[in-house]
């Protein structure tokens, strides 16, 4: 059983190490003034991502929010195309005209990142309508964050999902901070609650252990593969930086003891890097080798990415219209 | 002789042949199924194609919208109904900074299939939040196409080529004029988009009406002509794309023109044409050319006060007879 699993388990770590190591690269790129506009950051949130894509095939649906690039990566995409997005580049997933607020790979089945709090929800149980409609087994999930629990679109598309029983997932990554404001603040009662009032089976889940992720997001989407959908699950989880790159200064909403408290003892990396050589599963060196391939496959991204062209300024006006010339 | 049938008929019709022919098209939105919706314009089709086709929804426009969206997204080519045209202000983020954003914001990998009708027109008697015409708004953002049609013909000829357009689509249909007979040919009926209809010509003065304002253009050119003031009437069909080609001959032809459309007359489509106009055709002009909106008031209820908002037959042709005159205009 361990054995046969081995596999999964290692590529679940190698893409939370790919995650992070995004991340670093492109905050880096923001703080050497090398990228344009700014970015939300995922680091600390990388069980959820790919806990969840783990559980999905290529066919399957996601849609993804403003800090997305850790859905992009988890969901299947590279690094050399979400870089040249990044950086404005022909050669991004978008042809340089999405950014890091709406990367996607969209041949992996990634609807789109949204920048608009909460707008993608309606697009992920329209692609669940879809899925259910013309008989494929899709199976949607829909990222959002506990901000966006405040926004009526998900109340509205929640409703429809359980009338017409949906196989949608919607995946709240609870991170305690609503944008600069903390989440007890802006949610009044319980998260999953919201759910259940529409009779959509609710579950909370540890959100920076990759295992317990992976295995609900499983369960969750065979089942909704046999019609049982839709399902919510609420992650408590943790970002590492502010809510975006420019918030260095956040005292005011965080301190740095509970900073500090979650990389020590909560850090899903870490934690399941630990597990893994505590089972046996691999040890310190091969993880290693690990972190320094995914260390030199980003570095070597970014220097392409650099170097890569920008669109030319014809292509302003391309894909206004689909089947325009 | 050719059979003639009414606006409300043609949509339908419009809307079940293209879900005979393509089974990827269904229709959802506020009762439109048993109910037909309130002007029954899409009764029947619940029976011809079922509940799994023909969707109704709870009372939720914005919800609905952004299902379309995704559906649109992920091979489905929805159908959206809104009730009126007013609660587009409902759906502004799914259907603006969504479905018209999508394609390019991929870098054209992601098509928004969809068509959203709604309607507009004033004068039913139905105050400030059921009568309003409010295409110019969606007009503004990039990425939509815009259709109004002015009769059973266009109806149905431009929701059929809107449903086969990989773009959102927003149809503005007038209220008023759902049991409008016209004549529309038996089979098949494609309008291609951005291709303007001369309905009448005319060598002295062109009037551009949009959607119900073809009618008031054409009494008005009735009457003119009784005058001997030959009027040439266009009717845009869509506003996105434009057909600037036609609009610019006619108008260096007769070298005066009044644009006629329903919606607000400030920063409105007639401001949009009349800019382009003068831009293009500056040089052939003998006048200045005229807007005749909506005016910029909220619709009022009461019949004595709303029938004053909206541009009529007798307005166009006092604005005309100045016109030829050589008359100055107030503000």
């Amino acid at each position: 059983m361990r054995q046969a699993n081995t596999e999964t388990y290692l590529r679940m770590y190698r893409q939370m190490v790919r995650i992070r190591n995004f991340e670093d690269q492109a905050n880096q790129l923001y703080l050497s003034a090398k990228m344009p506009g700014l970015t939300h950051m995922y680091s600390g949130e990388e069980a959820v991502a790919v806990g969840i894509c783990e559980a999905l095939k290529v066919t399957d649906k996601i849609t993804s929010t403003h800090r997305g690039h850790g859905h992009c990566v988890a969901k299947g995409a590279e690094f050399k195309q979400m870089f040249c997005e990044l950086l404005g580049k022909e050669e991004g997933y978008c042809r340089g005209k999405g950014g890091s607020m709406h990367i996607a790979d969209q041949s992996n089945g990634n609807l789109g990142a949204n920048a608009i709090v909460g707008g993608s929800m309606g697009i992920a149980t329209g692609a669940a309508l879809s899925a259910k409609r013309l008989g494929t087994d899709d199976v949607t999930v829909c990222f959002f964050g506990d901000g966006a629990t405040a926004q009526g679109l998900m109340y509205e598309v929640m409703n429809m999902a359980a009338l017409w029983s949906l196989p949608v997932i919607y995946a709240c990554e609870n991170n305690g901070y609503s944008e600069y404001t903390r989440t007890d603040e802006i949610a009044a009662g319980s998260i999953t609650a919201r759910a259940e009032a529409f009779g959509i089976e609710a579950f909370k889940v540890d959100g920076q252990d990759v295992l317990a992720v992976n295995d609900l997001a499983q369960k969750l989407v065979a089942r909704c593969r046999k019609g049982e959908g839709p399902f919510f699950i609420e992650l408590e989880t943790y970002r590492y930086h502010g809510h975006h790159v420019g918030d260095i200064n956040r005292d005011y909403y965080r301190s740095k003891d509970e900073e500090k408290a979650w990389h020590a003892n909560r850090d899903p990396i870490t934690n399941f890097g630990a597990w893994l050589t505590g089972e046996g599963i691999a040890d310190q060196g091969e993880l290693d080798a690990i972190n320094a391939a995914v260390k030199a496959d980003a570095e070597a991204a970014v220097a392409y990415a650099l170097d890569a062209k920008y669109p030319d300024g014809s292509e302003v006006d391309m894909h206004v219209f689909a089947g325009a010339s | 002789m050719m059979r003639e049938i009414t606006l409300s008929t043609a949509v339908n019709e419009a809307i079940a042949e293209e879900m005979r022919r393509d089974e990827t098209i269904f229709l959802i939105g506020e009762d439109v199924a048993e109910a037909g919706t309130p002007f029954k314009i899409t009764s029947g089709l619940v029976e011809e194609f079922g509940t799994d086709r023909v969707i109704d929804t709870p009372i939720a426009e914005p919800g609905f919208m952004g299902i379309a969206v995704g559906a649109a997204m992920t091979g489905s080519r929805p159908i959206v109904d809104l009730m009126f045209g007013d609660f587009i202000f409902l759906i502004m983020d799914q259907l603006c900074n969504q479905a018209a954003k999508t394609h390019y914001m991929s870098g054209g990998k992601l098509n928004v299939p969809l068509v959203l009708r709604t309607n507009m027109g004033a004068t039913r008697r139905s105050a400030a939040q059921h009568s309003q015409s409010l295409h110019a708004i969606v007009a503004h953002i990039p990425g939509l196409k815009i259709a109004m049609p002015s009769s059973a013909l266009e109806a149905k000829g431009l929701l059929k080529t809107a449903i086969r357009d990989d773009n959102p689509v927003v149809i503005f249909e007038d209220k008023l004029m759902y049991q409008d007979k016209a004549p529309v040919p038996e089979g098949e009926l494609l309008i291609p988009f951005g291709q303007a209809n001369i309905k009448r010509e005319g060598t002295d003065i062109t009037l551009i009406g949009t959607s119900s304002m073809v009618q008031v253009a054409e009494k008005a050119a009735e009457t003119l002509a009784a005058e001997g003031i030959s009027a040439e009437v266009i009717d845009p069909r869509t506003i996105v794309p434009l057909d600037m080609d036609t609009i610019n001959a006619s108008v260096r032809k007769t070298s005066r023109c009044i644009v006629i459309d329903e919606g607000h007359q400030s920063f409105g489509v007639t401001s949009e044409i009349a800019a382009r106009i003068m831009e293009q055709s500056f040089y052939h002009l003998d006048g200045p050319v005229i807007r005749m909106g909506a005016m910029d008031v909220p619709i009022p209820f009461s019949p004595a006060l709303e029938d004053i908002t909206v541009p009529t037959p007798e307005g166009v042709i006092a604005t005309a007879r100045k016109l030829m005159a050589g008359e100055m205009f107030d503000v």
